[in-house]
């Protein structure tokens, strides 16, 4: 992180990023001291190595959202889906949930295995321009629970970024775990010098999902990420027998419009709750592409042009 | 350090966790209501909230922007109203702004979760439910390391129905399958299985759509053989007042 001085730190803290960290006076009685005083000093090396790993990757996307089961690797997924039906165009997708990661499934290429080749990790490809990487490419059986703390989910996280063979991309989607820790410090600190484009966060229009992403738009302002805009998930659904309308997580607060407004960050707009979504995701295809007609699909495609419209 | 847990929690009958792989599934809702149907049965009840960087619990219990009171004892949990059979203790609680972002890493998290757990007086409890963040991560070892000696009941697992057939099992459920993987990791019996959001109501023509495909949780219960405890019909559009259903309550009972 670059604040070096941590708000509760003792008068005249060195900062911990310094070389006298643990060491000057005024570190003595501080909980801290041990750990400053022992950790090596010092930038990162590897920060540059993934700086130049990815010199050919245009745009670095991350999708975060501080609540769980909003849609994010359902965005992530479907957002890769639709870019990559230009072909034209090389998009890449990294999954950083490594308790959970859903986007081999999403994407149609679960049980797929990575290969190690001279030039680093080989992604899988869902498409021949579009390439995944996941944690759950490395697990023995996709039930298997990776029970890690922090400093090793981390270090997955740096070899994710470091490692991996991507060539040359116009777009990486990085799919975040839900949260404000250790897997979000770790890529905006690795991905410091690389530079990222911005944040794409998604939310659903309930105020308990609100609450939290709340936190993650002070998360980004706080690391400065830029926010790219918020995308409300599963905004209303439509009876499949009546065609009524109505709210399943219904918007008592405004939902994700207002709560743009407050943050000064783009709204890119709301996506209703579609059963076909979720099974296009269970199945791992692409559902722009096959309920074109659903206005699901219509809305998810503005949300698209207008997130794009953004990096432009 | 965790025998202070131990002497802590030694007048709480019952721990539960709630847990899931997967997030927005409802641990936070199945945790609350869990704890008002059991309130209602007559038993006194504690809701510990160590989801860190997305507590909400306080605002399903209807208790958000409350402070916790420092006692001589320790920290008062926050009590829903004068009854005083329903308390509660989240990070939420503690953070000067509601928005504030929690932006800490595992050790930091360890530590406070460990001060949850010695530091609460929750006094005499019948049951104490444990409301987690989605994952198998740092909160949910510190949990099972600091409860130790103590031996927590076990572990309600919430899922929802998306599961494409019985053979392809589907993205929620293949997060709760890690989880189950994970309770047998660290030998931590499971109570349960609750499906939610198993379909939903419209209001206009009363016909019970499944949103998120239907059957899942049962069969998931069946392939790790724990038992099905309940199917949670219908997502309430209630999620910002704290739900009032008792059907959970009477399944759970039921199970006991």
């Amino acid at each position: 992180m670059s604040a070096a001085v941590p708000e509760n730190a003792p008068e005249h803290c060195p900062g911990t990023n310094s070389e006298q960290a643990g060491k000057v006076d005024a570190c003595a009685g501080c909980p801290n001291q041990q750990i400053c005083a022992t950790t090596p000093k010092g930038p990162d090396p590897d920060i540059g190595v993934i700086r130049d790993r990815l010199t050919g990757v245009r745009r670095k996307i991350l999708v975060l959202s501080g609540k769980g089961g909003v849609g994010k690797s359902t965005f992530t997924g479907q957002l890769a889906f639709a870019l990559a039906v230009d072909p034209e165009l090389q998009v890449g997708v990294v999954d950083v949930d490594v308790c959970g990661p859903s986007i081999p499934r999403v994407m149609g290429v679960e049980g797929e295995r990575v290969h190690q080749a001279n030039t680093g990790w080989q992604p899988v490809y869902a498409a021949d321009n579009l390439a995944v990487m996941s944690v759950g490419f490395l697990l023995r059986e996709s039930a298997d629970a990776v029970i890690w703390r922090g400093p090793k989910k981390n270090g997955l996280i740096k070899q994710f970024m470091k490692d991996v063979d991507w060539g040359d991309l116009d777009y990486l989607l990085v799919d975040t775990p839900p949260g404000t820790s250790d897997e979000h410090l770790s890529l905006v600190q690795y991905l410091r010098e690389a530079g990222v484009d911005g944040a794409l966060v998604v939310t659903t229009p309930q105020e308990v999902a609100l609450a939290d992403v709340r936190k993650e738009l002070n998360f980004c302002r706080k690391v400065g990420v830029r926010v790219l805009g918020v995308a409300e998930n599963m905004a209303g659904f439509v009876c499949p027998s009546c065609k009524g309308e109505s709210d399943i997580f219904p918007a008592s607060n405004g939902g994700a419009r207002r709560m743009a407004d407050e943050f000064g960050v783009p709204f890119l707009g709301s996506v209703p709750l579609d059963p076909l979504i979720g099974k296009s995701c269970d199945h791992g295809v692409s559902f722009v592409e096959e309920y074109p007609e659903s206005p699901a699909s219509r809305a998810f495609l503005d949300v698209v042009a207008a997130l794009r419209a953004q990096l432009d | 350090m965790s025998s202070k847990v131990a002497e802590r929690l030694a007048s709480v009958e019952n721990v539960l966790l709630v847990l899931s792989g997967k997030g927005g599934v409802g641990k936070s809702t199945v945790s609350v209501r869990l704890a008002r149907s059991l309130v209602r049965l007559g038993y006194r009840v504690g809701v510990l909230d160590v989801d860190l960087c997305g507590p909400s619990v306080p605002l399903l219990l209807g208790v958000s922007g409350r402070q916790v009171h420092q006692a001589t004892q320790g920290w008062v949990p926050v009590f829903t109203d004068e009854t005083q059979r329903l308390c509660c203790m989240s990070i939420g609680f503690l953070l000067q702004n509601q928005d504030d972002a929690v932006v800490w890493r595992g050790p930091k998290k360890n530590a406070m979760i460990r001060q949850f757990l010695s530091d609460v007086c929750w006094g005499e409890l019948d049951y104490l439910i444990v409301d987690t963040p989605p994952g198998t991560s740092d909160e949910h070892l510190a949990v099972i390391e600091n409860l130790k000696e103590y031996k927590p009941n076990g572990a309600v697992v919430v899922t929802t129905p998306q599961a494409s057939g019985r053979i392809l099992p589907a993205v929620a459920l293949s997060d709760v399958r890690k989880e189950l993987t994970f309770c047998r990791t660290v030998e931590l019996p499971v109570i349960g299985v609750v499906e939610n959001m198993s379909g939903y109501v419209c209001p206009h023509c009363a016909e019970c759509a499944n949103v998120f495909s239907s059957g899942g949780g049962e069969a998931i219960a069946e392939e790790f053989n724990v038992p099905f405890l309940s199917k949670q019909q219908r997502m309430e559009s209630r999620l910002n007042c704290g739900a009032t259903n008792t059907r959970h309550g009477a399944a759970r009972s039921s199970a006991y």
